[in-house]
Formats: structure tokens, sequence, C-alpha cells
């Protein structure tokens, strides 16, 4: 294997540019994630029948290996799933076998002897699922449910369906993403999803010490007032206080962020009257964001949560989609050898 | 070489065909179902001619297929769109062409998804035989053979129109 075909890029697509793992935002283009989006568009009609299942994943096996706990992204994978007919296993890692010492290698390997054929992926190590995408059998398609500070790619994705649902498009739209941004995954596939869709702008408002060094580099401007970040916003992303990754003081209090950094109806009237209000969940009301925002006109927040389910049904049938085809291709052109 | 067939021709056919087929079984009001593409174009084309005034659906029946675990899933798959409840009404079911059946199998259980039927006439443009799976159209504007470096196509939505086309031209 050459340097080259270790790259994220490279490994979670298929030689004819399908997907076969979702690991990373990077590396695909406008063209693809616009597909997700639009594969996702079908999904929400699936999601208000009365039988709100499809037949797409029917007889296989999704195992959703969760080495961190998550109750909503667990859950919404969980049902994606279950509505693409698929069989699914949770495995909370932290209760099983790992705790026995069994490693991380030989997990997987008794996990694909049940014949699994995708495992979705939480993990606190930066590059987990990429690791577990590089070693498992070709035709099992690895999909990332966040890994440490690295990405969060369902998360972007359902933030981007949440925006094109509501704006029409991401084309002369100005988005501020707020708050802790250092210990967050989801910002970093937010700001990179943002930029290839064409937004016109992304800005992050945040006190230094919530910042990456040079997150200017990411592709956004900075505004550490959010009272003036807030200008002209279409979109207002909110990001939780990872307050469980807080290493040491880098806030003077929680009451001290509240005022400067969470959302009231003072500073959200500061942005364009249409502006929505996105937060990834759970919110920390009266931390990040007040009730009567959280709950107001302009959230969309509820909204996330069931594009979620829809941005996860498409992720897993495209990926497995592109496992099956490949597979499918290898075998012919074995025969014609 | 591009032969026409006379489109005009074959959607007389088919409306004098639904016309007999509702009349025959009593059906007061139907609601037609159009599968993509070119079922919905027929469909837009045939409640008009039927004076069907209820909107007709769209059926995409791309996670239906049964030929997911050898090709993957189509990417251009569009949201299907039935505006009315499809329990105990009495459906046409409409396909530019039928040949193997396995569209229309799909199509019919993307339907059962809905709700439960009363009934559901099956109509297409073109019957090309060759049938893979015991399906068949109840009406059909046309029936005939393809050789096998011939295919069949049809374009639209505005004007509608039937290509048949010679393989390697």
């Amino acid at each position: 294997m050459t340097a080259n075909d270790s790259s994220p890029h490279h490994l979670q697509l298929t030689r004819d540019g399908q997907l076969r793992h979702f690991l990373t935002l990077d590396g695909l283009d406008r063209a693809l994630l616009t597909d997700i989006l639009d594969t996702a568009d079908s999904f929400i009609e699936v999601g208000e029948r009365t039988i709100k299942k499809v037949p797409l994943l029917r007889g296989r096996t999704v195992v959703n290996l969760f080495f961190e706990s998550s109750t909503r992204t667990r859950s919404t994978f969980e049902l994606a799933a279950k509505r693409l007919s698929a069989d699914v296993l949770n495995l909370d890692i932290s209760t099983s076998a790992t705790s026995k010492g069994e490693s991380l290698s030989d997990t997987l390997l008794n996990l694909e002897a049940m014949a699994s054929d995708m495992f979705v992926v939480r993990h606190s190590q930066s590059g987990a699922p990429h690791f577990i995408a590089e070693s498992v059998t070709p035709g099992v398609a690895i999909i990332n449910a966040g890994d440490g500070r690295h990405a969060h790619p369902t998360q972007a994705m359902l933030d981007m369906l949440t925006i094109r649902q509501h704006k029409g498009q991401f084309e002369g739209l100005k988005v501020a993403i707020v708050g802790d941004v250092l210990h967050s995954r989801v910002a970093r596939s937010q700001i990179r999803a943002l930029n290839e869709l064409g937004a016109e702008e992304v800005r992050v408002i945040a006190p230094g010490t919530l910042l990456p060094k040079d997150v200017e580099s990411l592709g956004c401007t900075v505004e550490y007032d959010m009272n003036r970040g807030m200008q002209d916003l279409d979109v207002v992303i909110m990001l939780r206080l990872q307050k469980e990754r807080m290493e040491g003081a880098l806030l003077p209090s929680e009451r001290e962020f509240y005022r400067l950094y969470g959302l009231n109806q003072q500073k959200l009237a500061l942005a364009h009257p249409e502006c929505i209000v996105m937060h990834p969940g759970p919110i920390n009301r009266g931390v990040e964001i007040e009730s009567a925002v959280a709950d107001g006109p302009q959230s969309v927040i509820l909204n996330q949560v069931t594009n979620g389910i829809a941005i996860r049904m498409a992720v897993m049938s495209m990926a497995m989609g592109g496992q099956v085809a490949e597979r499918q291709q290898k075998l012919s052109e074995r025969g014609q050898a | 070489m591009t032969a026409l067939l006379d489109i005009d021709q074959l959607l007389d056919q088919m409306e004098a065909g639904l016309s007999q087929a509702l009349e025959q079984r009593g059906v007061e009001s139907p609601v037609l179902i159009g599968i993509r593409t070119g079922g919905v174009w027929l469909a837009d084309v045939l409640s008009k001619r039927l004076g069907i005034e209820e909107p007709f659906g769209e059926l995409d029946i791309s996670f239906y297929r049964d030929d997911f675990s050898r090709i993957g899933l189509n990417p251009r798959v569009k949201p299907s769109s039935l505006p009315f409840d499809t329990e105990g009404r009495d459906i046409i079911l409409i396909d530019d062409v039928i040949m193997s059946g396995r569209t229309i199998r799909a199509a019919m259980n993307e339907i059962f998804d809905y709700g439960r039927p009363a009934s559901i006439i099956l109509a297409t443009l073109i019957d090309l035989g060759a049938r893979e799976l015991p399906i068949q159209p109840d009406v059909a504007g046309k029936t005939m053979a393809l050789e096998s470096h011939q295919r069949v196509k049809l374009r639209g939505p505005d004007p509608l129109r039937i290509e048949l086309q010679e393989a390697g031209q």
C-alpha cells in the first residue's frame, strides 16, 4: 500500500468516486456532498410515511460501535439503520470485552466473524475510524460517528441539510459558529462543508482560549466580540460547551461565558431577521443559549434531529452501495481474467 | 437511425383500454401513480385525457430495486410523492415500458408501504415482453418485441416522443 492509498480521500471512495466509507468531509467535493443532501431529502419523505421503512439494507448487519457514550447520535444511527431494514447491534464498548483486556483489533475480528456489513464508530481518539477502515475486511463499510477532536461528518451534513431546507442554497450565506471551537469535532466538519458548498462567509465567534491555533487556516474568519459577530448573519450555529472535555481553566466561569457568548434574544436581534438558530444538542440552557431562543420561532434545533436520521440513512445506504458495487466490479474483472 | 413510433396513437390506445378496464371493474374514482421518469409524464397526460382531477402521484422506486446488491444506490434518487392516502383507493399504476417486470414489483412493494389499496390497474405505453416475473399489464399502448440490438426510450415531457434506437447508432 502506498501512502496515497491510506489517505482518507482514497480510503473512503471507490475508483469511480462512489462513497464506500464515510470518515471525514476532507476530499469530498461539492457534487458528492450535494448527492448526500439530495439522497437525504428522499429519506425525509420516507420518514413521513405510515411505514417508515425501505428494504435497501435488508439482511445486512450494522454494528454501532460506541467507545464513547452518546445517546442522541447512537439512537439516530440505530433508527436510521432500522429504517433501512438492517439488523442492528449496539455495542457499548465501555461495558464489554475491552474492559476485560481485549484489544481493538480482536474486538473487530470477532465482530467481522459475525458477518457484520457496517461499523458505525464513535471514538475519543482522533483517527480511530480511519484506522479501522484501513484494517477491516474488504466489503465492510465504516461510518464515522465522531472521533476525538477530528471530525463528526454526519452531524455537519445534517446541519447542511437543515440550512439548505431553510435557505434554499448556500451561495451568499453568512454563517457563524459560536462557542467551544477548540474541543469541537463538529466545527471542523462544518467549516469544511460550508466552504465546499459555497457559503459566502464562515465566521467563528469565540474567546481566544477556545479557538485552535491557526483557526483561519480551516477557512473562516474570527470574531471575539459576539455583538459584532452577529451582524448580518443568516445562520448561527451554537456549539455545546464541552464541559467533560475542558482541561484546565479555559473559561473564567459558565456565567461569564454565557454573558459574553451565550445566545439570547438581544444578540439574535442583531442578526438578519430571518436568521436561523442551530445547535447540535444536547443544549445547556442558560450556558450557551437562552430558552426563549432555543424554543423560539427562529430555532430549527428539532429539525436538525429529524434531519439527522435522514442524513444517516443516506450515508449508510450510499457507503453500503459503494461497497457492493465495488465487490461486484472486482468479481466481474476476475471472471474476465 | 432513430425511428419514431406514433405517440398519440399509443396514448389513444391506453386511454381507451383504461376507460374499458375502469368500467369493467366498476371503478369510479381512481387515482394515478406514475413511475419516474417516463411514467410520471404519462400520468400527467392520461389524467387530463381521463378527466381525473385529483393530482397524480410520483413514485421513485430506487429504494426498492432488487439490484442494490449488484449496483448500489441510484445516485439520482428523488423523493416519492403521493398527494393522497392510498388506503382503500383504486390505483392506476403507469410506466412507460414493461420488460422484466422487476420495476413493477418494486413499485407495488413501495405503494403498499403507504397503505393497502383496494386495487391496482397496471398500464404501460409499450410492452416489450421478455418477462422475468409473473406480472402483466392490464393495458398496453403497444405490444412489440425488440431485436437484441434495439432499444426503446420515451423522451419528454414536452413533446413526448418515442425513440427506437439501433445499437451502435
